[in-house]
């Protein structure tokens, strides 16, 4: 038997499509409103899934409080009402799509001393959903 | 249609909500030891949760029902299995499977798997899945079966 729990956080961010590398009309292109130079925002909703095993004493995978805690610092802290492009230093290089998005983040809380990281979900609207789980083995 | 030799595999997914109260505590930790592990899960009193129970089905349709397993079925077990062992109980005392046990959300998920997975007639039990808030779930699967 395989035992997972999940945490969901939520914060709200701004970012813009854009790369550089593009000209402006390739961007419009291919970003679409996404691109508007402005940026414009979402309510991100984070999923946090943590792998097993049950500790007998407590009867948790982990310490809810500890996992709180540092998704707040590694990652709430850092994102939540922000614009991503500019504020987080991943996306100075890499465009702020909700893949890349999950990667960071994933990144971020790989190294969660008391459970096994197994995926980070992001929703980025009610409607679209992205999820990573770590390099490939 | 499916080709010769191939299986096609549906889940189908039942809800079903209960509401229970439970608290944390292990006798083996001092009582400032469970206040600061449990928190405010550690209340004595106990406090309670609308949990939401989704229960996942794999199996390939019956090809004269149309159906991996009649949702009726389900239904029927959830509500012998779970609802009248866990709806409006304190979990801590009134459920046996859990003597012994904190009734985290994780506890109370492989408590369900166990009760459930002996009853699945048709198809392969496949997911607890084990809402304590929307904020918060536990996933049981099978051996080697993740996600």
């Amino acid at each position: 038997m395989t035992i997972t729990l999940t945490r969901r956080y939520l914060f709200a961010a701004s970012h813009r499509l854009h790369n550089a590398k593009l000209s402006d009309a390739e961007n419009q292109q291919l970003y679409g409103k996404c691109n508007n130079p402005y940026g414009h925002g979402h309510n991100y909703v984070v999923e946090v899934t943590l792998g097993g095993p049950v500790d007998p004493a407590t009867g948790m995978i982990a310490n809810l409080a500890d996992l709180d805690s540092y998704v707040q610092k590694h990652v709430l802290d850092d994102f939540d009402h922000r614009y991503l492009n500019e504020e987080i230093d991943a996306f100075k290089s890499t465009v702020p799509t909700t893949e890349n998005l999950c990667i960071e983040i994933y990144n971020r809380l790989k190294n969660f001393p008391a459970a096994h990281l197994e995926r980070v979900r992001i929703e980025e609207t009610s409607k679209n959903s992205f999820e990573y789980s770590g390099e490939s083995k | 249609m499916k080709a010769a030799g191939k299986t096609n595999t549906v889940l189908i997914t039942r809800k079903i909500e209960f509401s229970a109260s439970h608290l944390y505590h292990n006798p083996a930790f001092s009582a400032e030891e469970n206040r600061r592990v449990f928190g405010k899960c550690n209340n004595p009193h106990g406090h309670g949760h609308n949990y939401m129970l989704e229960v996942t089905i794999a199996g390939e349709p019956d090809p004269t029902t149309g159906m991996v397993l009649d949702l009726v079925e389900l239904k029927g077990i959830l509500e012998k299995e779970i609802m009248e062992r866990m709806d409006h109980r304190f979990l801590n005392y009134e459920v046996t499977e859990l003597k012994g046990m904190i009734p985290t959300c994780e506890n109370i998920a492989i408590v369900i798997w166990k009760l459930l997975e002996g009853q699945i007639r048709k198809g392969k039990l496949h997911r607890v899945r084990l809402y304590e808030s929307p904020d918060l779930f536990a996933d049981c699967y099978g051996n080697g079966a993740a996600q």
